[in-house]
Formats: structure tokens, sequence, C-alpha cells
């Protein structure tokens, strides 16, 4: 953090939000190692290992050749450069794509059969694998009612999932929440129903990487009519060094359903890169809901940039029915590279899609991130709230795309990013892709702090407050909505994050 | 094929139907722009940069068909004093033009220029069109460099008492032409220059302006009326100290326009205004490519760009500020909106941001719709019939391009076509 402290700080940026930052990106709390005997695939990446990782989740033949089809997919695809990150070249044959801790060898029935080291993992972490009302450390929770909020957990280790908590009281109510590896076998008609029907093998050059060798992750399935009776979430963990992961997430939410899904990465201190590429797929059936949460805090590498997480996620969400709804928030803090766009694909009438992200960079991290909104149904909603932080020598970039198509008539759309630098030697990007189709739908994009919305302006000044008073209370208002679609369990996080403001912005 | 091979062949055969001109003092810079246009290969729609514009037309070896457009009322400009220079399908034609002699400024022919050793516009012919080939690749402007078959040479050297005026006449349906205009702006000189008229079937221009400090340049330009026309222009602009810049490009019709503005502030305190109004009527695609680079210190851009679609016409819209490290107190701004008037039409717009300074004030806005239904009703309440209405709001959002333009007359000029082509499609 040594670059932020001997930044001059430009004269307007609110000194809050300097220590905010500060806070933040200073040392990495997560960076400790768990010593545990590991068995790992052979290093790299071919037709066998693929068949390996098939096999040692006990996959049927049709997944394995799913994986064996999109290896061979991978081979032919190039990898993406128009992102405006800068890495070394990534050598994919010089990594492990499988590995488990020993003690898994044999999949534990329940909690209590896991090993004691992986739970005292979790425990630091503050994500301790017990069926316990809520999160530990997350504050005032001496306060909460006893029938307070639960939150189920799934912890996946390295390749792994470690375990899932209140599987029994879930399935009361109907919801499948297990790993995927589980549902593989348990569930192979809704597995093979969905996968791969929102992001397709082919879809990139990460995704077509996972579909081949994804080795575990969460997947969740609400039936029609049901809100899940908790919060659900998993916590990823990497371990192992010169170890890729590569989890894949899969939620259904079917007609008329809710689910609130939580999502936590942290990663240990290492002076050498890894890499980590997921896929999360969402369906959102007729007047479903599903609301996704992302706290990304991997190892963000040192003060000159040695190590980190490579983080490369597809995510997207499909919203197939009428009214369905869909609201990504995140929080980015980690990762070296962060290479991530979480989208919405409004196919269904009247259906909505969200999108709020704040990216704080420092040092020299780099993250591009944003979303896409593509509207195809009539009367769909969208609205991207992103804000960008950048300090230290780290380049933060949005990169979204809203599209309306011909047919999405009378949709709407609007967008809104703002940059913060703090120091002269980091940079802000924006790179919005608008695409409209039809004049019946508006589409707004818009980049700057004056325009807060004049009605609320002129209700501030009416009663007393002069202009600047004015913008900074809505506009902090407004942040504080992007803070406050979190769950709960994320409160610690975030309220880190909500002394950030806004003056000094640059668009 | 592969993509690369796909592109060099495609170059390949344009390349093969034009010839290098004599050239004397510029024959470095041409050869020099030839080997640029063979290292990048000519646009194709894969490129990111034309995502939106497909250059297939403008690339490939024979300019399309376009019918000669005759149009009833006064050519633009007419009403005020200015010195002509008349270009017919791409070839200047010295009985229309008007002694090329004035008071503050010398204008040479490029093909004048191309049997001299030593001229100054050698320090400037392809200068800027080299420097804006980073970080965007922009090949159509090498070729013109390594092509263009006329333009002229301006030198301003003091304040210039009248308008220069490019009149670019099309009377040939299968013309192509290929122009390159340099014009070098001296310390505390001033200038007007007017373009106007479709040139040719299909035209591509390069304009290069060099401004030096406390130098002055506005430039308003109208794109002519011809249904078929096609055109590739590039304008490349550096700016010196305290020197300001402003532009404004009315299009109305053509069946494609790519318009690119390569702007650089390299002195503090500059000031570059880029403006555009187009409006488009059925077969119309209009591109405006903007990329303005803040190099100095206490500098101000403004990007204003309005379009006004129907009947399946496409607007597209790429902008991008670029500020550098050390380009404190930058003030950029831009904005980019259209005014889709019917189901079918459509804008495309990529507004981008880039920045490395942290005391600037950037800001970017774009917004796509129907006309606001609230204000029609307002107008309707107090009398004003549903079609004139309809104009009065399609004036008014393209008021605020128009009023980039500093000179009253100009502006009224350029109303008054606007109000022209709403009123033939009543």
């Amino acid at each position: 953090m040594a670059a932020l402290d001997q930044t001059q700080v430009k004269e307007g940026v609110d000194q809050e939000t300097v220590d905010a930052v500060r806070e933040v990106g200073g040392a990495y709390k997560y960076g400790w190692e768990t010593d545990i005997e590991m068995e790992y695939a052979p290093k790299g990446l071919t037709p066998d290992i693929v068949r390996l990782i098939s096999e040692k989740n006990e996959e049927p033949e049709w997944m394995t050749e799913w994986r064996l089809a999109a290896y061979e997919r991978w081979l032919q695809k190039e990898e993406p450069d128009w992102a405006m990150v800068d890495y070394p070249e990534i050598d994919f044959q010089d990594q492990y794509y499988y590995a488990r801790p020993k003690s898994m060898e044999v999949k534990p029935k329940s909690l209590d059969e896991v090993d004691p080291k992986l739970l005292a993992t979790y425990e630091k972490l503050g994500i301790p694998l017990k069926e316990q009302m809520i999160l530990a450390g997350v504050e005032g929770a001496g306060e909460t009612p006893e029938e307070g909020r639960k939150v189920a957990v799934d912890a996946v280790f390295d390749s792994v999932s470690v375990g899932t908590t209140f599987q029994k009281e879930l399935k009361e109510a109907g919801v499948i929440f297990c790993s995927i590896s589980e549902a593989i076998k348990e569930h192979p008609e809704l597995v093979k129903k969905y996968l791969g029907s929102v992001v397709p093998v082919s879809d990139n050059f990460y995704a077509t990487l996972n579909s081949a060798v994804f080795s575990d992750g969460s997947f969740v399935y609400v039936p029609p009519g049901v809100r899940c009776p908790m919060e659900l979430s998993t916590y990823f963990r990497i371990n192992a060094e010169n170890t890729g992961q590569f989890e894949r997430t899969l939620i259904i939410a079917d007609k008329g359903s809710y689910v609130s899904y939580l999502e936590g990465c942290t990663a240990p201190q290492r002076d050498t890169s890894q890499l980590h590429a997921a896929v999360v797929e969402i369906i959102v059936e007729e007047d479903a809901e599903v609301k996704y949460s992302t706290v990304q805090n991997w190892y963000p590498g040192d003060e000159n940039g040695k190590g980190g997480i490579y983080n490369f996620v597809t995510k997207r969400a499909d919203c197939r029915g009428d009214r369905a709804k869909v609201m990504w928030t995140q929080v980015e803090t980690g990762s070296a590279v962060t290479w991530k766009y979480p989208s919405c694909i409004l196919r269904g009438d009247d259906s909505q899609g969200e999108f709020y992200s704040i990216a704080i960079t420092n040092n020299y991290q780099q993250a591009d991130t944003g979303t896409k909104m593509v509207h195809l149904g009539k009367n769909t909603k969208s609205r991207i709230v992103s804000k960008g932080i950048s300090a230290g020598k780290a380049q933060n970039t949005y990169r979204g795309l809203v599209s309306m198509h011909p047919k999405a008539k009378n949709s709407r759309n609007y967008t809104q990013c703002d940059s913060l630098l703090i120091g002269d030697k980091c940079g802000a990007h924006t790179v919005p892709y608008i695409e409209v189709k039809n004049n019946s739908s508006r589409v707004e994009h818009e980049a700057t702090t004056s325009k807060v919305d004049d009605d609320q302006l002129f209700y501030c000044r009416q009663r007393g407050m002069d202009e600047e008073e004015a913008v900074a209370l809505v506009v902090n208002g407004f942040c504080k909505d992007v803070l406050q679609a979190l769950p709960m369990e994320f409160a610690m996080e975030a309220q880190q994050l909500v002394a950030i403001s806004l003056e000094g912005s640059v668009g | 094929m592969a993509l690369a091979e796909v592109k060099q062949s495609a170059t390949q055969a344009r390349l093969m139907a034009l010839t290098l001109p004599e050239s004397g003092c510029l024959k470095a810079a041409r050869q020099a722009a030839l080997s640029r246009v063979q290292t990048m290969g000519l646009p194709s729609r894969r490129d990111e940069y034309w995502k939106y514009t497909k250059p297939d037309t403008l690339v490939q070896a024979e300019a399309p068909k376009a019918a000669v457009f005759h149009a009833e009322e006064d050519p633009m400009f007419n009403a005020f004093e200015r010195l002509n220079i008349v270009f017919v399908d791409g070839v200047f034609d010295a009985e229309a033009s008007d002694d090329l002699d004035l008071e503050g400024l010398t204008i040479d022919r490029i093909e004048d220029i191309c049997c001299k050793d030593i001229h100054w516009a050698k320090d400037l012919y392809g200068v800027l069109e080299a420097r804006g080939q980073t970080p965007v690749e922009r090949p159509l402007a090498a070729l013109n460099t390594a092509f263009a078959t006329d333009g002229v040479a301006i030198r301003v050297t003091g304040k210039v008492s009248k308008p220069i005026n490019f009149t670019y006449v099309h009377s040939d349906e299968n013309s192509d032409a290929i122009l390159h205009h340099v014009i070098r702006v001296e310390s505390g000189a001033e200038v007007t220059v007017l373009e106007n008229g479709p040139a040719a079937s299909r035209f591509n221009k390069c304009m290069e302006i060099d401004i030096a400090d406390g130098g002055k340049l506005h430039l308003v330009r109208a794109q002519g009326r011809d249904h078929e026309r096609r055109a590739a222009t590039h304008l490349f602009a550096r700016l010196g100290k305290e020197s300001v810049f402003k532009s404004f490009t009315l299009t109305v019709n053509g069946v494609l326009t790519r318009n690119e503005a390569v702007i650089e502030l390299t002195g503090d305190d500059a000031v570059a205004h880029i403006a555009g109004a187009c409006v488009g009527d059925g077969d119309f695609h209009h591109d405006d490519t903007v990329f303005i680079t803040h190099d100095a210190v206490n500098c101000e851009s403004r990007q204003v760009f309005k379009k006004v679609l129907r009947n399946g016409a496409t607007g597209v819209f790429q902008g991008k500020i670029l500020v550098k490290e050390g380009a404190q107190k930058t003030d950029g701004y831009q904005i980019s909106q259209s005014l889709l008037l019917d189901e079918d039409s459509q804008f495309l717009a990529k507004p981008e941001l880039e920045i490395y300074a942290d005391d600037v004030a950037c800001s970017h806005g774009s917004t796509s719709g129907a006309i606001d239904e609230e204000g029609l009703f307002y107008l309707r309440s107090r009398g004003v019939d549903k079609a004139d209405a309809t104009d009065l709001m399609t004036l008014a959002f393209l008021a605020e391009a128009v009023d980039e333009i500093e000179d009253p007359e100009i502006a009224a000029d350029i109303v008054s076509r606007l109000e022209g082509w709403l009123a033939r499609r009543r």
C-alpha cells in the first residue's frame, strides 16, 4: 500500500474515500495457506486429464463426452486480447487442473466426517461450516434474534466441494442445493437440460476451457412457487500452488420462485500467478427472481505486481419467462487481473435485469469488468450502476453492452458508470457499447455526477441545501443503494466501502 | 481462407486498381503511406473499429455507381462572400474556381508541389495521418496519402478576410475521387474553411490541419444531397498552445458516410469542438468516429453529435477521449444522441473514455429514443398541428449541434437546409 500512502491526492477527493480504499487494499488478510496433504492430477491439459477429472467425480459417460467435446473446441479457440489488461502469456500446460485434499478421497457423508483442518480453514475465513444461524464475524450478530437469518454454505476447496450445510432443511422446502458433481449423479435430468444452455460450450476461450475441466461448483434448483427459506452461498478457496480453479455454478429458479445467492472467494499470498476461470449460469423462469451477490477477494498480488489471481469469469443469467428478474451485485477488490462481465439476457416480456458493481483496484491490479444487457422481450427493463475506483498504478475499465433488439418494444435502460482516480499513475476507462434497434425503447447512458435527478435536486434545494450539498446527498444515497443491494452477510466488507463518495469523480 | 489472407487479397485487389502519382518532394511520404496500407491491410467487417459499418464498398476496387443528384435550391454557402475552390469529380476546376490569391494565406495545388523539391507542405503531408495510425489503424487514410490525385496546401499567416470555400461537384456516376488537403495555420492566424458537395460517387478525403500556438480554424462542411454517394473522410488536427479548432458537419442523405476525426491537443489551453448533425431517411448509414487525445494541461474538448433517423436509417457514433498521463485540468465533454422517428431505424454507439490523469473532468452521455410525447402534447395543446410540432421538436433536438457554429449566417444556412429536409418529408 506504499504507493497510495505517498500519493498526492487531488483536492476535492474525500479523505474518507482514500482511507477506505487504503483499508480495502491494505494487507491481504486471507493470504495464509492451509498445510494439508493434497492429491494432484498430473500437470498439463490433455484428453486424459479431462477423462481423469470426470472419473474422479464419478461422472456418467455423457458428461465425459460433453467435456471432451468442449476440450476439442477449446483447442481451436484463441485467447481473447480485446480487454484492457496486460499479463504475461499463460502456459496452459504448466498448470494443475485438479487438486483435492487427500482426506476427501472418500467423500464424507456428513460435515462431522470432514477433515478438521478443512473445517478450521473455513472457520478462519469466517465461514464456519456449522449449521448455525448466521455467519460469524457479521457485526450485530449478537443482536440478531434466534429465529434469525440462516445461510446455507457450499464450501469449495481447490477442485472439490468440502461440504454443504442445511441440505436437509432445504430439501424439506424442495430446494436442491449441492455441489455440481453431486447434482450430475443425483439429478442428471436437470443438469442435462440446463448445463451449457446459457453459456454455450464454445461461448469464449475461458468458458470452453471451463466446460472441459470444471471440477466442482454449486448447483441450485428452486422448484415452482418456492421462496428459498434461507440465503444460499458458496465459498471458493484456492489453496494449492500452480493450480487453476475451474468451478461451475448452475442456478435454476423455476416459475414463481425466489432465491438469493452469495459468493465469496479468497486465495493464499504467493509470488506466482494462478488461474481462476469460472462459469456461472442462471436460468430464471416466469415470475421467478434471483439475486446473485459476489464479494470477490482473490489475492491481488503484492505492491510490485507480483503474484495474484487471474480471474477470467463468464457469468450469465437468462430470463426465460415473462416477468423474470435477476440482479447481479458485485464488489470486486481482489485479483491481479479481472475479466468478468455478468450479463442478463432479457428474453421474457417484462423481465428485468440489474447490475450493481463496485470495482476497486490498487497497486498493479487490472480490472476489466462490466455487464451485457440484451433486451429481447417487450417492456424489458435494465439498470446498470457501476463505480470504478483506481489507486496506485492500477487500471480499471468498465466495459458493457446494452442491446435493444427490434422486437424489444417499450424497453428501458439506464446506465451510470462513474470512475474515481486516486493518484496520477492509475487509469480509469469506460467502454460502453449501445445498440438500439427500435424507437419505442429508451436508452440512457451517462457518466457525470452533475446529471443526478433534477427532481431530487430541486427537492433538496427547496429545503435550503446548496447545490453541492444536494448533489452530494443524492449521489451518496445512490451509492448506498448499490451497497444495500448486498445481502447482510456481506455487510462487513461492504461497510468499508460505504464511505466512498463520488467527489472528484471523472465520469 | 484464413481471415488475414482474405484481407490481404482484398487489399491487393484495391491497390492493383491504383497507381502512385508523380510526387516530387512528397514521394517519400506517399511511399511510406503505401507501405503502411500494405502492412495494415484495408478494413474488413471483422475489424473491431468497423464493427458497426461495413467497409466493403469503400474498399472494393471499383466504386459503385451513384446517380448524380440535381438540387433545385441554391448551392450551400452561396449567399456570402468567399474564395471558391472547385473540384469536379475530384479534379480541380480552375475556371470555376476563384483566383487563389488572398491576403493572409497562400494556396498551392498538391499537383504543383509534386514538381518541386522543396515546399513547406512536405513537413505536413502524411505526417499527422501517420501519427493518427496509433493506437487505432486507419488504413483508408493511409491509402489516401499514398494515392491522392489532387488537393491543396494552404498556409495561413494572418487573419483571413473571407472564408475559403471548397465546392465538390459530382458529375459522373462512376467517379471515384481521392483528395488530400493540408492546412497550416501559423501562430496567431485565423481562417474559416467551408466545404460542400458530394464530390464523387465514392469519395475518399483526408484533411491534415496543423494549428500553431494561438491559431484558429473554423471548419463547416455539408456533405451533399446525392442519395447514392459514398464517402470516407478523415480529419487529422494537431493543436498548439492556446489554439482553437472548431468543426461542424452536416450530413443529409448519402448511402454510406464514415467521418473520422482525429484530434490531438498538444499545447496547453487548446480548445477543440467537434460537432455534427445528420438526418437520414431510408437507405442511409452514417458513422461518426472521433478520437481526441489530450496531451497538454488545461485543454478543453467538446463533442456534440445529433442524429435524426427514419425509414430504416442507421446512425453510428464511436467517440473516444484519451487523457494522457500529465494532461491535468482537462475538460472533456461528449454527447451523442439520436432521435428515431420510426420503428425501423437504429442507433449504435460506443462512447469511450480512457483516462490516465486524476485532476480532470470528463463526461459522456448517450441517449436514444423516439420523439418526446409530452413535448408533442404540449405543442399540440397550444394549437400547433402534429406535423409542425414534430418538425419543431426535431429542429430543437438538432439545435445543440448547430449551436456549435460560431458564425450566425452560416448557422442560419444550415438550419434552412434542415428545414428543407423536413419539409420535403411532409
